[in-house]
């Protein structure tokens, strides 16, 4: 006796204010705007998101322009310039500001003097490399076993579970310290990639889980698997679209995250170690001279600040645009 | 629920031993050799033998962990012959540094640690609680953009930087206390606080900006839960609504986070014990890390282990006492 | 006195998509032992109009008169209203599962609802809730009474938020959709409860749905719905024996008739329901309209047709009707 109008909602039962999607237009069939389309335009009229972005998109250039860029500012991240310091004042800086002179733009480091700008930009690459190569490794990691957890179930998610809950008990920053400083005579840099991945995907994979084993109840999944079409096609064609959403809100607000624990590695000493630049190194290095060179201290300390403040945007606002409920922790 | 419970404790226990075995892989199957260390750098190779004989690291790996594990309830007589020491539950081993048991040393570090850790969590989560539920409360008001605006740029401020500004202005500028260091409770209780306060304010302000921005969304979410409507239909007074209706369901997952953070503070905090010089868990980590202390490795991360799958099994069980539905799992 | 007379009742609110008008100017009467039956689609404004009259719009502008029992509820003090809630007029909502609180037992949450009205002890609300969860038919209600929403079927669920709305004997109760969660045989006991504590308590009842069915059984008088405007209202047998407007003709040709013939198929309207955000100019059924489809009329797009009187006690939105009263 139910009349077959009932569409969508039942009922549209929520509360008005807080509903909005009780009155959400109804998907205009005659023009369907992709999915990237709808979250651009969205996250265009978000300035927070834009601000986000735009923080990202400086610092992603700088360090992809660094050699360009020291090139014109004169100075690499090794080159040391003992003119620039004072040896009589305990290898300070020569000038105000730590040194900040047409020569060295942004100062020099107390001691070896070498130009500060021109190591804050090697040491933008470093994070920024670190951190998305990060990002890269956790999201395959994580949604590979997160959608075959979720999607076949029973015994194959018995121990793709058991095994993610076993690896969130490990005291991660423990664990990286402990793998980064036995491990010897590897690349730093891959070594931190892969340490920091090893941690840090059961996150993103219980996620990913969990939002499979809602979708492996649609409609249209149950519909292909009575078909017959084969797993692996499902969980491409069907699962995986729809996960992307979750995926790019989750890996955006994963970075910030990836960055900070980088910096901090580098700045209990196992991350990366000199000569190469970072912003966790410069950090140590300078908080002995918080007092007497406060520049040297700030500005890795902004740049860090700056670069979460970006993705932390972004991602707040791309999740308000995509709005995958699983993604809040 | 006794059921439950057992169940819940032999999982902790099968945790904590697939952690104790990867920790015990990592350390002795790692190039450096424990008996050199122990020995000293002047040790001929065949008193590098015996020292190794002592310590049982000539049996093969298996036995050695069987030992250890064993030696952790049981006790264990280190050595033999006149060197013999008794090893009493529980039995970590001694420090090749100082000679003490690893045990000893970690309580002596203890109580700096869980200061810190419960005094910036007692901060953090008054200020985060009070002000998310505030925000939600007063959502779109100009209170909760301050609030908003404060808290992403408090989230993405790194401890570096806070604890330089802190000691900078409140040490060095106003002079209001002196450059912290850490004084016992028991010692000098008001010595303790004034101490203590820049340190849980460093470790505190990030997370309160957190918790803050996910009590907001949590509270905004349930309000608009179909049964909070149902407690206004009832004609209940707002006040009663949002109280017991609204915020214990809405505050479950942020209790959810507080236990896993809290499991893993105990040597999380390591940057800012670092930072203030701290003389915590977390410090001697580092340092035993650096020395290649092995024990006080080995003790320090299955220690913080434990915290870490206790507090989870706590955030169970408080779940279950909250949310009736959990109870039936 | 009329028990509850609603006029011009308009309901508006800002999303970040944008303006919404989700209901338009409506108004009826709902007297003593008599059901109003409220029927649409969702985003009809159907659920909206029933919260305004609750008082429970939250963040949208409500405009025109809700008058209970003579007393204007709009701009009325928040602290009048609420003492109305729950006591005077309760709602049933749809889904209980979501509607009843997962942390408290069902005992618990009807007697908080009662010692809020009616004060006394603990005990006493609680002997008052094991009262009224055995009036709707839950056995061993003293027992029950202590397990929580989550321990109860879909049926027993939606018999205990009846239990709840009936805790305090009100004398409207507004139910929204009270029955699409349930399965068919459920939704029949639950509808047959209803209509029982109707007969005994002498009560007006607002009945929210999207079927056609719910409406044929229950209603006495029926309000059609249509993108946040009334289609068309009347009493409920001349509503189901002489439709007018087209969308009412629409919703009762896509019901199953026991007297089709062999193979006939069921009709159902094209197109889907009006954006509020963006609604057609006009009527808003006209871009799905049979009527507008055969002759396309300028009338259709002009001007928001409002109720007109088509037959004694018979009004209908649709300018294309050839009034003849």
């Amino acid at each position: 006796m139910t009349a077959p109008l009932s569409t969508g909602l039942p009922g549209g039962a929520g509360a008005a204010a807080s509903d909005p999607g009780d009155a959400a237009p109804a998907p205009d069939p005659q023009a369907p705007a992709s999915p990237w389309r709808l979250t651009w335009d969205r996250l265009r009229r978000r300035r927070i998101a834009l601000v986000g972005l735009g923080i990202i998109a400086f610092f992603v250039l700088t360090a992809a322009l660094a050699p360009l860029i020291t090139a014109v500012s004169g100075h690499g991240p090794t080159d040391t310039d003992k003119k620039a310091i004072d040896p009589y004042l305990g290898g300070l800086p020569r000038g105000t500001l730590g040194g900040v002179s047409p020569n060295h733009w942004l100062g020099v480091e107390p001691m070896l003097g070498r130009d500060v700008f021109a190591r804050l930009l090697y040491g933008a690459q470093i994070s920024l490399l670190v951190a998305f190569s990060a990002a890269l490794m956790i999201t395959v990691i994580g949604v590979v076993l997160g959608i075959t957890a979720g999607y076949f179930g029973g015994r194959v998610d018995a121990v793709i579970s058991r095994f993610m809950d076993v690896m969130m008990s490990f005291p991660s920053l423990i664990f990286m310290m402990a793998l980064l400083s036995v491990v010897k005579d590897v690349n730093r840099v891959l070594l931190l990639i892969v340490v920091m991945s090893l941690f840090s995907w059961p996150y993103i994979a219980r996620v990913i889980r969990g939002q499979t084993m809602s979708l492996k109840h649609r409609e249209y999944v149950e519909a292909a698997r009575v078909s017959g079409t084969p797993s692996v096609r499902i969980l491409l064609t069907e699962i995986l679209p729809n996960l992307t959403g979750t995926i790019i809100v989750y890996v955006t607000l994963a970075i910030p995250g990836l960055i900070g624990t980088e910096a901090g590695l580098t700045y209990l000493g196992v991350g990366v170690r000199p000569p190469t630049p970072s912003w966790g190194q410069m950090i140590a290095d300078s908080a002995l001279y918080y007092k007497v060179d406060p520049m040297f201290f700030v500005l890795p300390s902004a740049c860090l600040f700056l670069v979460v403040l970006g993705f932390t945007l972004l991602g707040d606002a791309l999740r308000d645009a995509l709005d995958p409920k699983g993604s809040r922790a | 629920m006794t059921g439950f419970l057992i169940r819940r404790l032999l999982g902790i226990a099968a945790t904590l031993l697939v952690i104790c075995a990867v920790t015990f892989c990592i350390f002795y199957l790692l190039p450096s050799d424990p008996a050199t260390q122990f020995c000293g750098k002047d040790c001929a190779p065949d008193q590098i033998a015996l020292v190794r004989k002592q310590m049982g690291l000539d049996a093969p790996l298996i036995v050695q962990f069987g030992h250890y594990v064993l030696a952790i309830f049981a006790g264990r007589t280190m050595g033999s012959g006149q060197y013999a020491v008794q090893c009493n539950f529980p039995c970590f081993g001694y420090s090749f540094q100082s000679g003490r048991p690893v045990w000893d040393l970690m309580m002596d570090r203890f109580p700096t640690s869980a200061s810190l850790a419960v005094g910036a969590a007692l901060l953090w989560v008054f200020f985060g609680l009070s002000a998310g539920v505030l925000s939600a409360l007063k959502k779109n008001s100009w209170i909760d953009r301050t609030v908003m605006v404060g808290t992403i740029g408090a989230a993405a401020l790194p401890v570096y930087f806070t604890a330089m500004i802190l000691l900078y202005v409140v040490v060095t500028v106003l002079g209001l206390i002196p450059y912290p260091r850490y004084i016992a409770f028991s010692e000098d209780p008001v010595g303790w606080l004034r101490n203590l306060i820049l340190p849980w304010i460093t470790l505190a302000l990030a997370s309160a900006a957190i918790y803050a921005r996910m009590t907001r969304s949590s509270v905004i979410e349930t309000l608009a839960e179909p049964y909070v409507r149902t407690a206004r239909a009832k004609g209940l007074p707002e006040r009663r609504v949002v109280a017991k209706h609204g915020l214990r369901p809405a505050l479950t997952p942020v209790v959810t986070m507080l236990g896993m953070d809290l499991g893993s503070l105990l040597a999380g905090a390591m940057i800012t014990e670092s930072l203030f010089g701290l003389p915590g868990v977390g410090k001697l980590f580092a340092d035993s890390l650096s020395k290649s202390d092995q024990p006080v490795v080995m003790g320090i991360t299955l220690l913080a282990s434990f915290f870490i799958v206790s507090s989870n099994l706590v955030v169970d069980l408080v779940y279950a006492w909250i949310d009736p539905r959990a109870r039936l799992s | 006195m009329t028990l509850l007379e609603v006029n011009d009742l308009a309901v508006e609110f800002n999303t970040p998509e944008g303006f919404v008008r989700a209901v338009k100017g409506i108004g009826f009467t709902v007297e003593r032992g008599r059901t109003l039956g409220i029927v649409g689609e969702s985003g009809s404004g159907k659920s909206v109009t029933s919260l305004a009259v609750m008082g429970l719009h939250r963040g949208a502008e409500v405009t025109g008169s809700v008058r209970f029992e003579g007393t204007e509820l709009l701009g009325a003090p928040e602290e009048t209203v609420r003492k109305l809630r729950g006591r005077r007029m309760a709602m049933i909502f749809q889904d209980a599962l979501t509607s009843l609180h997962p942390y408290f037992t069902i005992g618990d949450q009807i007697a908080e609802a009662y010692r809020e009205h009616h004060g006394g002890t603990r005990k006493a609300a609680l002997a008052r809730a094991v009262e009224v969860l055995g009036d709707v038919g839950i056995p061993e209600p003293a027992r029950r009474a202590r397990e929580h929403p989550h321990q109860f079927s879909g049926g027993m669920r939606q018999r205990a938020m009846i239990a709840l709305a009936l805790s305090c004997e009100p004398d409207l109760i507004i139910a929204d959709e009270p029955t699409t969660a349930l399965d068919v045989t459920v939704q029949a006991q639950v509808l047959e409860l209803l209509m029982k504590i109707q007969q005994d308590r002498g009560l007006g009842i607002i009945m929210i749905t999207h079927d056609l069915g719910v409406i044929a059984r229950v209603a006495d008088d029926v309000l059609v719905m249509y993108g946040g405007s009334a289609a068309e209202q009347a009493p409920a047998d001349t509503l189901f024996t002489a439709p007018r407007h087209p969308y009412t003709r629409g919703l009762l040709d896509s019901l199953p008739r026991l007297d089709a013939e062999d193979g006939e198929a069921l009709r159902s309207i094209p197109g889907s329901p009006p954006s509020l955000l963006n609604p057609p100019a006009g009527c808003a059924f006209h871009p799905r309209c049979p009527v507008y489809a055969a002759t396309p009329s300028p009338l259709c797009t002009g001007e928001r047709p409002l109720l007109r009187q088509v037959a004694a006690g018979h009004q209908s939105a649709c300018l294309l009707d050839g009034v003849t009263v």
